[in-house]
């Protein structure tokens, strides 16, 4: 059955076909937020939530016989819009060549509000897009057939071309004469075999601009017109302004107005260089409640202080009388620090709102503009742009509110970036952790109890991304607990619990949440229970997993891992393999590290990673997300570390921030897919998990010691 | 004040106010080549790695007033789509960039290196190569300044 949709429903360009087919499929618009709240931080692939029934614009077929696909979700360096290309080129039967993808802006496209984060891009689009782009294709052939009047049925469609005998039209062609577009029922897709493009390792489509330097980022934007604006805050935790003095700012060059709103000062000028200057100057004095100290920062992050929520609960617990191990792990507070810094360019011009940024969540960012400027939410056009890294730090975006004040406040477009002081001291930090894992082995070698006691700051809670309700609900940070429960389900006895205080300055999303501490503490402790048991660690966690669905696909990994690396836990010519696992998302993921002592220095030579994806869209792809994300992992696990000094957070640059440079990556990362479920599934985070516990575990066959804090260090 | 130079094979004056302005804004701002990134402020990072006279240089900690008579080649005078550098052949090579951010400081660090050494080894990477990826694209990195090396010594024979 096929439906008519009017002619005012498309958004139309240049007289070529713009099509907008939401009314395609009715399960776009469920609502998210409808399943066990435990499967939202575990396993939970969220469906893609647009932004209204409006019909809006998904393809756009250009006079060029390509096809523009306005993305609901932004491009930060995961592949996403390859992957997408890859995925609505293949049914809308044009080749790689003819698609183009771009983030969608809130007035023209359709945007996920949701965000893009959570490694789901991919997984929550799969279906959605195949469906969006089968149906626009036969679309395109509904129209032809009209043209030809011949049945549809008796067209082909390849590289943008229909195709009646000897007769041939572009779908451009096709697309200029339509008026009114018929929207058929959605087809059926194509089988996975007939895919040319989808399961192929081609190049990433942004990597020309990437390379050759074009101006794709939030950084490189600007407005005809343009001021631009630096900003000075409070440097210290807490504190707030009081009062300044602007007079010598006021009569620096090039300086356009300073304005004071909140706890922040505004100084507009000319160029940049100016404001800068400008702000130097200024005279400015900040209540300071409270000089933090580092030890009362960490000690508010402790295992039994706070609020405590069971996350789970199979049989019993360990009495206090019982002989256990018990050892406590740590870490530290950490930075996105991102290349990129935060910034917008933006216009605020008789009302009508225009803000050009890198931003995770452009939604949401249209909805925090349109509040703080008492406008209606269409009045404010939000443009996305590529991002120089998002690594969950732009799921924060409010400082485009501060960018439209100060273009209000001059009348005039305004672009705003943070200093990289203010952007290292206005992070949206990954909360430190505290762990205390407790466990024992039964006679015959297996694990009796394993329990995993935790503390975190804030990551889901207080997040605009999630409902309050699911916190009050739970009680937990659903964020903090991602990784946090015990996946070996051949233990009878299981405990994972978590205690949860907020900071007093923002933690929020970091790539992975509390996997990459979780699993730091979970898989040192299962090593260590297997070297007390004088076990293989590898077998030992083998015997611990029951084959269900998930058990069979975590044990995979496990094996191949084993199998191509030919793991040994006895340390040979001074290298020694590590190994640890975790399932994230529903990914689960195996990692062997061979580590050597150098000087001192612990040195990482080669990391070996065996995933479960499902279907890899782009398997070149996800390699190198597997690649990024081992690196970024070591970095956070082996150098990074945020610290409180005089009640300011420190340090405030890179090089003093220590962060994994080339010399420090591994030379050799050898990653291997599985697809184990036959769908595409998280990428993006999974293998942030086990590269902490396994250099870990590799230095205690090394040296004896056993590592518990991150960053790592040999004592 | 007027300060001229030549970027990218172009000769151009630029009128700036101060002349203790960062190289970075003047390339960015005023001649609108935006390829070279910001990244700290502080030469710590090396987003903004460009070349003044063939030698690596951090333009966000440079005055614009040293660039004075010089030869400045960015990202965009390194090589084009029709006729990519060496180091930029690798990286497409070797589909080096995620964020692509910071891609183009590490380019220009690589195209530096490979002047003074056509054929560098992991120590002689490790040591010239200073410049951070947060999205840790250093395996794939490696292996496109070995290949770009490889390259440059094709082309020189």
């Amino acid at each position: 059955m096929s439906k008519k949709i009017s002619r005012r429903k498309f958004l139309v360009k240049g007289g070529l076909g713009t099509l907008g087919v939401l009314a395609v499929g009715t399960a776009i618009f469920r609502n998210p937020i409808r399943r066990e709240i435990i499967d939202f931080t575990d396993s939970f692939v969220a469906p893609y939530l647009g932004t209204g029934t409006e019909a809006n614009l998904w393809f756009e077929i250009t006079k060029h016989n390509t096809i523009l696909l306005h993305s609901p979700k932004v491009e930060m360096g995961q592949g996403t819009f390859t992957g997408f290309a890859q995925i609505a080129a293949d049914e809308l039967d044009i080749n790689i060549n003819q698609i183009e993808v771009i983030a969608a802006a809130t007035e023209s496209g359709i945007v996920d509000n949701l965000g893009t984060g959570g490694s789901l891009s991919i997984a929550s689009m799969w279906t959605i897009l195949r469906e969006l782009a089968a149906t626009t294709r036969e679309m395109i052939k509904l129209e032809a057939a009209k043209k030809w009047g011949i049945a549809v049925q008796e067209i082909t469609t390849k590289n943008g071309i229909v195709t009646f005998k000897d007769q041939q039209l572009s779908y451009a062609q096709i697309a200029e004469n339509v008026t009114e577009w018929e929207i058929p029922s959605t087809p059926t897709l194509k089988p996975f075999k007939e895919y040319t493009l989808i399961g192929k390792p081609i190049p990433r489509i942004d990597l020309n601009a990437k390379v050759f330097g074009a101006p794709i980022f939030g950084m490189d934007a600007e407005m005809d017109n343009m001021l631009h604006a630096v900003v000075l805050k409070p440097e210290h935790i807490g504190a707030t302004f009081k009062k300044a003095n602007f007079t010598e700012a006021n009569k620096m060059p090039g300086v356009v107005k300073i304005i004071q709103i909140d706890d922040w000062v505004g100084v507009i000028a000319k160029s940049y260089s100016e404001a800068l200057a400008a702000k130097e100057v200024i005279d400015i004095e900040w209540h300071i409640p409270k000089k933090w100290s580092e030890e009362e920062i960490r000690s508010l992050i402790t295992v039994g202080s706070g609020s405590e929520m069971l996350v789970q609960k199979e049989g019993n617990s360990l009495k206090k009388d019982e002989s256990f191990l018990e050892i406590e792990f740590k870490s530290p507070l950490g930075a996105h620090a991102q290349i990129e810094p935060n910034g917008a360019v933006a216009s605020y011009k008789d009302g009508k709102i225009t803000v050009i940024i890198s931003t995770q969540v452009v939604g949401i960012t249209q909805k925090q503009v349109a509040k703080a400027l008492k406008v209606s939410t269409e009045d404010v056009n939000i443009i996305p742009t590529f991002l120089g890294g998002g690594f969950g730090r732009r799921l924060n975006t409010y400082h485009a509110i501060h960018a439209v004040q100060m273009s209000k406040a001059v009348g005039q477009p305004v672009k705003y970036f943070f200093t990289r002081q203010e952007e290292f001291q206005n992070d949206m930090f990954r909360p430190p952790t505290h762990h205390i894992m407790r466990g024992k082995l039964n006679n015959a070698g297996q694990i009796e109890n394993l329990e995993h006691h935790f503390a975190s700051g804030n990551v889901a809670t207080e997040s605009v991304l999630l409902p309050n309700i699911t916190n009050k609900i739970l009680g937990a940070d659903l964020g903090a607990i991602r990784g946090g429960s015990i996946h070996y389900n051949g233990i009878k006895n299981r405990r994972a619990i978590q205690w949860h205080k907020p900071l007093p300055f923002a933690t929020s999303w970091w790539r992975s949440l509390g996997l990459l501490a979780n699993t730091f503490a979970i898989e040192s402790f299962v090593d260590e229970l297997a070297i007390q048991g004088n076990k293989n660690p590898i077998e030992l966690r083998l015997a611990e997993i029951k084959e269900d669905e998930e058990g069979i696909r975590l044990k995979n990994v496990i094996q191949k891992t084993q199998q191509h690396t030919n793991y040994s836990d006895k340390v040979k010519d001074g290298i020694a393999m590590g190994f640890a696992c975790s399932t994230d998302a529903g990914t689960p993921c195996a990692q062997v590290v061979e580590v050597s002592i150098i000087e001192d220095e612990i040195k990482v030579h080669k990391v070996t990673c065996v995933m479960d994806c499902g279907i890899a869209i782009n398997p070149d792809q996800v390699k190198a997300q597997c690649e990024g994300a081992i690196i970024m992992a070591m970095s956070a696990a082996m150098h990074e570390k945020m610290y409180i000094e005089d009640g300011q957070l420190q340090p405030t640059i890179f090089g003093p921030y220590q962060m994994a440079m080339i010399k420090h990556a591994p030379k050799e990362i050898n990653v291997h897919l599985i697809q184990g479920i036959d769908k595409p599934g998280p990428v993006g985070e999974p293998p942030l998990g086990p590269i902490a516990a396994a250099i870990g575990n590799a230095v205690r066959r090394l040296t004896g010691e056993r590592l518990t804090e991150m960053p790592l260090k040999l004592s | 004040m007027n300060i001229s130079f030549i970027i990218n094979n172009k000769e151009v004056t630029v009128d700036v106010k101060d002349e203790y302005t960062p190289l970075l804004w003047v390339i960015r701002d005023h001649l609108n080549l935006k390829g070279t990134k910001f990244g700290c402020g502080k030469a710590a990072c090396g987003a903004c790695t460009l070349h003044i006279d063939g030698a690596e240089i951090r333009s966000c900690s440079y005055a614009v007033k040293f660039a004075a008579g010089k030869h400045i080649t960015t990202i965009e005078g390194l090589g084009n789509e029709e006729n990519p550098h060496p180091v930029q052949q690798a990286w497409i090579e070797e589909v080096v960039p995620q964020c692509g951010y910071c891609q183009s400081g590490f380019m220009m660090a690589t195209a530096a290196l490979l002047k003074e050494n056509n054929n560098p080894s992991d120590d002689e990477i490790d040591d010239a190569i200073l410049n951070i990826c947060r999205c840790g694209t250093y395996y794939r990195m490696r292996k496109a300044i070995h290949r770009a090396a490889e390259l440059s010594r094709d082309q020189k024979s």
